[in-house]
């Protein structure tokens, strides 16, 4: 007798079930249905939008030669936001294995690499979108705040709107993005969302914090250009340019080889080992 | 056959395993049977002393090679600063005009005026364009010195740009005297008397009404190589901070109570590399001396890059950090995840013992781990440094020792704070973020804005971030004094906090305790 006499539903065909739109769908739908994701996002938001209005609050522009840049001062909160981010990334594929969840994923999509592909672009999409309304929050600030405190065209900032400040945004967007899929790339290498958060809060912070408290320029600047986050923060200036390591983007390409490093390193382990 | 009540068993309940000892036992069981713990505590050790030795490598702007037969080749390194008596690093450059002094005596003058130039703005030639003006710490004054060579033991009483009188002596030291500024309406009268190896200072501004300033014992002055003759007169000095800067001071009055001998002018520590700027000049007239001083200063060598901390060697903390706060949030949200918090807490259901085991337990490895890491950092760095080429600022064996255990309590506070975290949390990943970020980031925004920083920071930062965040404890690490008596760029990046050692890490203690307050509440109120 066949399943279907006996009653049973027929088996989901195999080539649909595969197919990457499919999984996509699955794992938005894991995704969307827990709460945690929801805040973490939410608190990307909010620390951008608020430590970047507490920043300009507090930044004053008294002459022409202040030597602030006022994007950065708006885009101050992707310092502790990016940490955020990165858990996003990170709890993506860490919660799969605390919970025992990858057991079952990898079941219903054998395809491991399309699953870590699927993993990917949720959470790439989805912090994106979170990313653009933090600094859009941020930079929305910034130009209500920083006119009234001496950012005018008196003191050379003619407008806060320019062609640099507009890749200010975007780059400082993309970098949020990156952070949170290096977050997923380490998660999926070692496994455990604890270990990964560390190594990847380690990678971002520990950088800038040698740079600055050693007292050689020349090793300081290597070091600003090889970490993740004052390479990619490069994308956030818009005075005083060509005097950075690197330039904006290839400060940005800097962060997207250690995020391509981390998604290659990940697909590996998951790729070789068993779950 | 009766069948009589069964009493259920009832295991006892010993005193000793109601004790809160037995429980730290237990929560130490937990601790250190999983390797992943015991391994990041480890790590955390081996990151602050394996970064020791990078740190303080490349921490000098002149290494020291060793040449051909170990004799070191230094040939690009500029000569090493003058040494005071205490084995500091000094900066011992003044114009002075002096006679010796053999057995007691006291010098007296009358100082009227106190002017100067200082750099005003950028001139033409590379010279910058001069005009008058006094730094705070410009000084005229009266001097007792050993002899003419570079840090030797010396007392002097002086007027100084906006500091008023001051009695200083070597080179560390400094005493206020008479406020206000000199003036040929209100002059200001200055005497050192030395009697053996004690010099005492007193000034006065009408030369009749004396007041002491102190009395010092300087351990040079008796020196039987120079049969108790010592150095007594007038000098200026003009300190810099890189710009050219003369001081001229005019005397009168000038009361020896030994037969005068004449006076010879000399520029203390050469023109050379750690001497005076220019040479200095003076005229007489009458009862009138007219002194000015080149650049120079007679100070301990502080700020800027001129001299190295013994801080370096403990640079690797923030790293040592992340591997001991990864530990402390999984110590909780292990329990949690597993479930194991429901036997902990049915095994000792006072949840506040449970927690103030846990937190001993975070306490003590975070402690004991910062200890173990500090003097193995010290003892790897120190030699290290020594070999740069820069003068490293001497620390003593107490100031060493509140660095190794100011370091084991800032680990075990910080340990503590990710714990309380992971606590109200519940959830690893959430709670080592936060615990990292509410360390480093407020750090990093601030080292970022300094004048030394990446140039990655946003305006606004300054020192009350790190008097109210938990990494104010860094301060606890500090080795470099701040002298009043010196201007300089007192920066983190620099090795400066703005809080006092323990203040410092009182900070960092009221945020564990405040997170562990929250900590106790949450799990008191909420199931398990």
């Amino acid at each position: 007798m066949s399943l279907a006499a006996r009653g049973f539903p027929p088996p989901y065909p195999a080539s649909r079930a595969l197919r990457a739109p499919a999984v996509l769908k699955a794992e938005w739908t894991k995704f969307r249905t827990v709460a945690e994701p929801f805040w973490l996002l939410a608190g990307v938001v909010a620390l951008t939008v608020a430590i970047g209005a507490a920043a300009g609050s507090a930044a004053r522009c008294s002459s022409a030669s202040c030597g602030l840049d006022p994007a950065t001062v708006s885009f101050t909160g992707v310092y502790p936001a990016q940490a955020v981010a990165a858990v996003v990334g990170v709890l993506a594929v860490g919660n799969e294995y605390s919970t025992g969840m990858i057991k079952l994923s990898l079941t219903a999509m054998p395809r491991r690499l399309t699953w870590l592909f699927a993993k990917a672009t949720v959470v790439t999409a989805s912090v994106l979108a979170a990313s653009a309304l933090a600094v859009a929050g941020a930079a929305l600030a910034g130009r209500l705040i920083l006119p009234g405190h001496g950012f005018t065209p008196a003191h050379g900032y003619p407008s806060l709107a320019t062609g640099a400040d507009l890749r200010a945004a975007v780059g400082t967007v993309l970098y949020l993005t990156l952070i949170a899929l290096l977050g997923l790339g380490v998660a999926a290498a070692v496994r455990n969302s604890a270990a990964a958060i560390g190594l990847v809060l380690g990678a971002l912070y520990l950088f800038p914090i040698t740079a600055a408290v050693i007292s050689n320029p020349t090793i300081a600047r290597h070091l600003d250009q090889i970490g993740p986050l004052p390479a990619g923060l490069d994308a956030q200036a818009t005075t005083g340019v060509n005097s950075l390591p690197l330039t904006p983007w290839q400060g940005l390409g800097v962060v997207a080889l250690w995020t391509a490093g981390a998604l290659l390193l990940g697909a590996f382990v998951l790729k070789s080992r068993d779950a | 056959m009766t069948t009589g009540a069964v009493t259920p068993h009832r295991s006892p309940l010993t005193p000793e395993r109601d004790s809160f000892w037995y429980l730290v036992h237990a929560e130490w069981t937990k601790f250190r049977t999983v390797r992943g713990w015991v391994i990041a505590a480890g790590v955390t050790i081996l990151a602050i002393t394996a970064l020791a030795f990078p740190f303080c490598a490349i921490s000098g702007g002149c290494a020291v090679s060793s040449g051909a037969g170990g004799t070191p080749s230094a040939a690009s390194c500029p000569p090493a600063p003058p040494t005071g008596p205490g084995g500091e690093p000094v900066v011992d450059a003044f114009y002075l005009l002096h006679q010796p002094l053999t057995g007691n005596g006291t010098i007296t003058v009358q100082l009227t005026s106190l002017t100067g130039q200082v750099a005003i703005g950028p001139g033409s030639n590379g010279q910058p364009q001069m005009g008058s003006g006094l730094q705070p710490w410009s000084k005229a004054g009266i001097i007792i010195k050993e002899n003419t060579s570079q840090g030797s033991a010396y007392a002097a009483m002086m007027a100084t740009g906006s500091n008023g009188v001051r009695m200083q002596w070597d080179y560390v030291n400094d005493r206020p005297g008479l406020p206000g500024s000199v003036s040929a309406s209100a002059p200001r009268w200055l005497r050192l008397v030395r009697d053996g190896d004690t010099i005492t200072g007193y000034d006065s501004a009408d030369g009749t009404h004396w007041t002491l300033v102190d009395t010092v014992r300087l351990a040079g002055l008796t020196d039987p190589k120079q049969a108790g003759t010592v150095q007594a007169g007038l000098f200026t000095a003009a300190p810099t901070n890189g710009n050219a800067a003369t001081t001229t001071g005019v005397f009168q009055h000038i009361g020896l109570s030994w037969a005068a001998t004449g006076w010879t002018a000399t520029n203390v520590g050469g023109t050379g590399q750690n001497g005076v700027g220019q040479p200095g000049t003076f005229s007489q007239s009458g009862g009138v001396l007219t002194v000015t001083g080149g650049s120079g200063d007679i100070a301990p060598l502080i700020g800027g890059a001129g001299v190295i901390s013994v801080q370096r060697a403990l640079l690797g903390t923030f790293f040592g950090l992340i591997p001991l706060i990864v530990a402390a949030a999984m110590f909780i949200t292990g329990e949690y995840r597993r479930g194991l918090i429901r036997v902990s807490l049915t095994a000792a259901p006072r949840r506040g013992r449970l927690l103030a085991a846990k937190a001993a337990v975070i306490a003590a490895v975070g402690f004991v781990a910062g200890v173990v890491a500090a003097v193995l950092a010290l003892a790897v760095g120190t030699p290290v440094l020594r070999r740069t080429g820069i003068p490293v600022w001497p620390v003593s064996l107490f100031t060493e020792a509140r660095m190794v255990v100011g370091t084991g309590a800032l680990l075990a506070l910080a340990g503590v704070l990710a714990m309380a975290i992971a606590i109200i949390v519940r959830r690893s990943a959430p709670a080592i973020t936060a615990a990292i970020v509410v360390i480093f980031v407020p750090y990093l925004l601030t080292v970022g804005v300094g004048p030394q920083g990446d140039g990655h920071g946003s305006g606004g930062g300054g020192d009350w971030v790190l008097k109210v965040t938990p990494v104010a404890a860094m301060a606890v690490q500090q080795a470099l004094p701040k002298f009043y008596q010196v201007t300089a760029a007192y920066v983190v990046a620099g090795g400066y906090y703005p809080l006092a050692p323990w203040a410092g890490l009182a900070v960092e203690c009221a945020w564990a305790a405040a997170a562990l307050a929250l900590a106790f509440f949450l799990l008191r109120r909420r199931d398990a």
